[in-house]
Parts: structure tokens; sequence; C-alpha cells
């Protein structure tokens, strides 16, 4: 806890009153900003969000510093289910926490985001995917920090689609996430000439085996496999395409993929893929300084790109905080967003960057292409740069998106 | 070639195969689990866990000690095997005078236990594991591309269950260990000692999940969850079969990978709930599964 010369005069005084305890409870709870960590510590996308966003939230609160408040870190588990994370959230809210962070798997994010507008809070989302976060669904209290559907699509879809790769088929993870990338992907096939002759959508996270929708997507004829999947799906994904020789006739477009993903599909059988990332530890400079400060709590592994978002997003929230002061921060969060958006942003992990009006976070997207084995010098070196979207063309146009707070 | 359905037949006669290929899995799978229930009456709930176990042993081996495929189908299974020795004797042991449900509720906390310790120490990614040099490839069947590890799959499945159906329905110590189910006093009167019989098939339960784990490996990301999905389909399949009935087990998870696979064509947002109702419907006409003794 920092101890403030206001606080200290608020205890003498409250002690000459002679209640001295009541109030400085109170007081604490006004000085302390609680962020609370929402995400999947048990499932598919442990690794890519999980313990990590919590590290990195942390680390954002380190780096933050003490700045005449305290901010407290939660953590809990939505098991990846809808009704689990918004009971959670109605919990955090109703007991004082002021931020639902991270949230991903779309299902998820897109009920917290709901419950945060409700009671006037702030959801910062790093971790879920869908567009319709800035589309349909936005909300004076959330922002969408790190990726989304759209901006994969744009870079690796187009990046497909320019050598050659005109025909695709997708396999969709059966859920709010797949359907909004297998959506925002074909608008682009089809917007740069290419067709979508088909898809498979497979029931989610229920399924292992993948060479049934494999063996579809082979006999569709078209040239590309877009996998509209994340996390272990991806993976298995990548292994079946590779047993079932669909790389011969097919290009694969993994269109969320992160670093322990292709951590787990091995250099070997993955080498070539091309895949899309906002943040990539080996970037430049500042991402490789805060990789050196978090490392060692982080299982002495580089952060993925969802905890990098959470560093970010956390470390320019708390910054608002300071400029509009705790209390205001606490009393609305749809203020606290707004001040999030009037303030330009910069972190080490994705640079100087803005806020839109939709929540939408913007800064460049990269397509990354992963290395062959004798490429790589050290066990995390994965990937390299392909070609870089710059911020201004990454994501959807504001005036496309359908966001009714942009219309109003 | 001609349409069936409005599905082109080398389609479909790809997705039969990979039906029987899948099917394969839950055999080998609910074949353990039915060997457990039909001599222990233990509702395995660990068996997925153990079966990710086999995976990750196969995994250690090779990239800890530089150990192969080939050995690793032999030595992984009697590693997890032991483990599972070590918790029926730990454990499991004490309940079998209590009710099912006792077992059930103890075997599920294991396996989340189990599950949680592999998650923290290696990750939720999953970690690669080649597919052996002798067995990569594949077969150019004209309707479709057939990996030959697949093939080999099915082939060490069907002599798997083979031997397990022979050893318990037709040879001695199948007949003691049958004997014991039913009457364990008797059988122990006759100079047979029991308990350890009991311990050694559990552990013979397990070892025939960690084999289905060791086949999994090279064509799944082996991650601590890799069991979790596919158990929940095995206990279907062993119910449809009818609880015990090994031939039932055996049998049903064939058939039931054809349906799920042809359910991958018609319907695949389906795929995943198909089993339960025809797990439903069996229940409602046979309650004790198609192949089991009311």
């Amino acid at each position: 806890m920092v101890l403030q010369r206001r606080d200290l005069l608020g205890t003498a005084a409250a002690a000459a009153a002679g209640t001295v305890l009541p109030r400085r409870r109170a007081r604490a709870q006004a000085q302390t900003i609680r962020i609370g960590v929402l995400t999947d510590m048990s499932g598919p996308y442990r690794d890519n969000a999980g313990p990590g966003s919590v590290v990195l939230t942390q680390q954002a609160v380190q780096d933050f510093g003490s700045r005449g408040f305290n901010v407290e870190v939660l953590q809990a588990d939505h098991q990846n289910k809808p009704d689990v994370g918004a009971s959670i959230t109605r919990q955090w809210f109703d007991q004082g926490v002021d931020v639902v962070a991270d949230i991903p798997t779309s299902s998820v994010a897109l009920a917290a985001n709901q419950i945060a507008r409700e009671k006037n809070k702030v959801h910062l989302n790093s971790g879920a995917a869908t567009s319709d976060l800035t589309g349909p669904a936005c909300s004076p209290n959330m922002v969408h920090w790190t990726y989304d559907t759209y901006m994969l699509a744009k870079s690796t879809g187009a990046a497909i689609v320019k050598t050659g790769g005109d025909s695709w088929f997708f396999i969709t993870a059966d859920y709010a996430f797949g359907h909004a990338l297998e959506r925002d992907t074909g608008n682009f096939v089809k917007a740069q000439g290419g067709k979508v002759l088909g898809s498979a959508r497979y029931p989610f996270p229920a399924t292992t085996d993948f060479s049934a929708f494999l063996l579809q997507a082979r006999a569709s004829r078209a040239n590309v496999l877009g996998l509209a999947n994340a996390g272990t799906d991806t993976v298995n994904a990548i292994l079946g395409a590779r047993e079932f020789g669909l790389q011969r006739s097919m290009k694969i477009a993994a269109l969320l993929m992160g670093i322990y993903d292709v951590k787990a599909v091995g250099l070997e059988s993955g080498q070539g893929l091309l895949l899309t990332e906002a943040f990539y530890w080996d970037l430049n400079d500042r991402t490789r300084a805060l990789t050196q400060r978090v490392k060692a709590k982080n299982q002495d592994r580089p952060p993925a790109m969802e905890p990098a978002g959470c560093y970010g997003m956390v470390l320019h929230y708390l910054k608002a905080v300071a400029d509009m002061g705790v209390a205001a921060a606490k009393a609305s969060g749809a203020d606290a967003v707004a001040r999030m958006k009037a303030m330009p942003t910069d972190d080490d992990a994705f640079g100087a960057g803005t806020i839109r009006a939709d929540g939408r976070k913007i800064h460049p997207s990269y397509l990354f292409e992963v290395k062959a084995p004798g490429e790589s010098r050290n066990p995390w070196d994965l990937y390299k740069l392909a070609a870089t979207t710059p911020a201004e063309e990454a994501f959807r146009p504001l005036a496309e998106g359908n966001c009714p707070l942009v219309r109003s | 070639m001609d349409d069936i359905f409005g599905i082109p037949a080398p389609l479909l006669f790809g997705q039969l195969l990979l039906g029987l290929i899948n099917g394969a899995f839950y055999a080998m799978l609910s074949l353990g689990l039915a060997v457990i229930f039909g001599l222990l009456n233990i509702v395995n709930m660990a068996h997925g866990a153990q079966f990710m176990m086999g995976a990750f042993a196969a995994w250690m081996l090779l990239a800890w000690l530089g150990i192969g495929y080939w050995w690793a189908l032999l030595i992984a299974p009697i590693i997890v095997a032991i483990t599972g020795i070590i918790l029926e004797k730990l454990f499991i042991s004490r309940l079998y005078k209590l009710d099912h449900l006792y077992g059930l509720l103890l075997t599920f906390g294991l396996a989340l236990i189990i599950e949680g310790v592999f998650r923290n120490e290696f990750g939720s990614s999953g970690l690669p594991y080649r597919i052996p040099t002798e067995l990569s490839g594949a077969w150019d069947l004209g309707f479709m591309f057939m990996p030959v590890y697949r093939g080999w799959v099915v082939i060490a499945a069907l002599a798997l269950c083979l031997a397990t159906w022979v050893i318990i329905e037709k040879t001695r110590l199948g007949a003691y260990l049958r004997a014991a189910t039913e009457n364990a006093a008797l059988v122990q009167a006759f100079g047979v000692n029991v308990p350890r019989m009991v311990t050694l098939t559990y552990g013979f339960g397990v070892a025939l999940a960690a084999i289905g784990g060791v086949l999994a490996a090279p064509i799944y990301s082996v991650n601590p969850q890799m069991g979790s999905n596919l158990i929940i389909v095995v206990f279907a399949v062993v119910v449809i079969g009818g609880m015990g009935s090994i031939l039932g087990a055996i049998l049903t998870g064939f058939a039931l990978g054809v349906v799920e696979g042809l359910t991958k064509v018609f319907w695949p947002e389906a795929s995943a709930t198909v089993i339960f109702v025809i797990m439903a419907i069996v229940l409602l006409a046979r309650p004790a599964g198609l192949f089991g003794r009311a």
C-alpha cells in the first residue's frame, strides 16, 4: 500500500473523531484500482493467454510504478464458458472490481462486454478475436487492444491471395470466433477476386480429429485451406493436413496462430506457414527489453501476443486513471475509457498508437513466416518478418464496422 | 463416380475409412474401461488422463532419454500401468465395497489433479512427436490419400482388442478373473490371490489406455487435455455397448467411429452430439446397452 500525505491527514482527523478504522478502510478502498484478469487457465488457450496474461498485467502495474494509488490484480478461470465468465464478471463488479481484462474466447468476451456496460465498469480486451466487439457489439466501456479477426484476415488472407491462393475451403470452429474469422477472411478473398468453395464447421471444443474435414477440404479442390480456429485445434489440424498430404495441392492458412502453437507443431512441420501477429518478442529493442523483464516470471518463455496486449492496455488504463483521478475513474467506467481514447498510447510491446471511437486500438500488424529448423538460432527464434501492414490500414475502417457509437 | 446422397462416392468411402480409424481409438479406450468396470466394478474416470500420460511418457522417453517409438510402445504403458497400480493400492482398493459413485468421484478427482499437474509442467499448447520413419508416408488409394501410420493404428488396435478378448474369455487366467467378479471369496478359497489379481487387472486396463496414448502421440498434439475430450465419448461408447461387455465395447467403438465420421460429412456441427443422441435412444430401448446383460 502506498501511504499518501492526504491519507495521513485524513487518518489523523478521523482519529480525532474517534472513528479510525472504518474511515481508513473506506479510504483504502477508494484509492485502490482492482483489475480482474479473466482468462483461460485450464483449456486450449491457456498458453496463449492464461497465466502469461496475469504476469504481463502485473508487469504493467510494476512498470507504471507508484502514483498515489494502489493497484490490485485478481485472476480467474472462465473455462471458455460464457456462463462461467459472465457470473465471475458480475461477481467481481459487485465486489468493487473496476476492470475486467484479457478475456480470450469471443463468446465469453461478448457476454462480459454486456455486463461491463450495464454496470458502467471497464472491459479491456486483449485475448478475444471477434471484430464484432468493435462492430455491432461495441460499447463505450470497452477497448479492444491487440488484434481482431479483421486484422488477421486482411494480413494473412490478402498475402495468400496475392501468391495465387484464390479458392478457399475453411475448417471453422463452430462458435462466435470461428464464424467471425471465416466471414472476415472470406470477404477479403472475394474482394480480391478469389472464391470460397465451402466450409466445415466443427463442434468446439469437443473435436480432436480433423481428418474428416481435411478430406472434405481436399475434395473441394480449393487451393487454400483456411483454418478459422485457434490453439490446440489449429495444431491438430496442421498435423493432420501434413499427414494426409494436403500441402501437395493446398496452401495452409492458419488464420490465428501464436508462438506456442508453432512450438507445438514444431518447425519441421510448421516451416513456411504464414501467420499474423500484432506482437512478437524479437521484433525490436523495446519488445526484447520487455521480454527480458518478464521472461523469468513467465516460466522462462517470451510472452505471446495476447499477454503482451494485457501489458499495453493495462499500462495505458493506469495512465488514464492517474490523469483523471482515481475517484472519477472508479465512478464511471465509460469516463475512464473515454479518457483512454483521448490520450495517445505508448508502450514497449506495441510502440506508439491510438484508440478509436469504437474502442479499437490502432497499431501495425505483422505477417510472419515460420522459420525452417536450420534457420532458427535459439529455441524461441521462430519467425521471420514477411510484411508489415501500417497502423492506419491494419484494422477495419471506422465507418464499416456498424458500431452504434460511431453512427450517433 | 456417382454421388451417394449428394456426396461424391470417393469422399464417402474415405470418410468411412476415417471413421474406422477413429473407431479404433474408441474401441481401444472403451476396452480398457470395460475391463476395469467388468472386473473391478470401478468407473475409471481417470482413463482419459492415463491415455494422456501414455502419450507424454512416449514424448519424455524420446526427448529425455532418446528412446524411440517402438520401445516407447512397450515401455510407456508399463510406466503408466505402474502409476495405475500405485493408485489402485493407495486409493481405489478401498472403495470396492462402496457404491459405484465413490469410485467415479475418486477417479474423476484423480484425473483433474493429473491433468492439472501436466498442464502446470508442460503448458496447454502441446508438444510435437514425430511419426516414426518406418510408418511415415501415405498410400494413394484412388479415392483417398491414406497415411501409413493411420493404417498401422487400425491394425494395432484390432490386434490389441482381439488379444484382450481372447485372454479374458478363452484362457484360464481370464476364467479366474471372471470367477473372482462373481464370487471373490470362493475363488480365494481355491488359493488364488484375488486382491493381487484385481490390482494387476487395473494395471492392465490402464496400460491399454496408455498404449492408445502412445499410438495417438504422433498424430495429435501431445497436450494435457488430449484425453478429456475423448473420454466423454468413450464413456458413451461403453454405455451403448453395455457396461462391462468386452465384445460390446470393441464393436460399438468401431461402429460409433463410423457413425461419427459420416455425421462429419452430412452435418459437421452435430458430430459431437450424435453419439449422445444414440446413447439416449439405446438407453431408452435397452437400458443394459446393446451387448450388456440386464
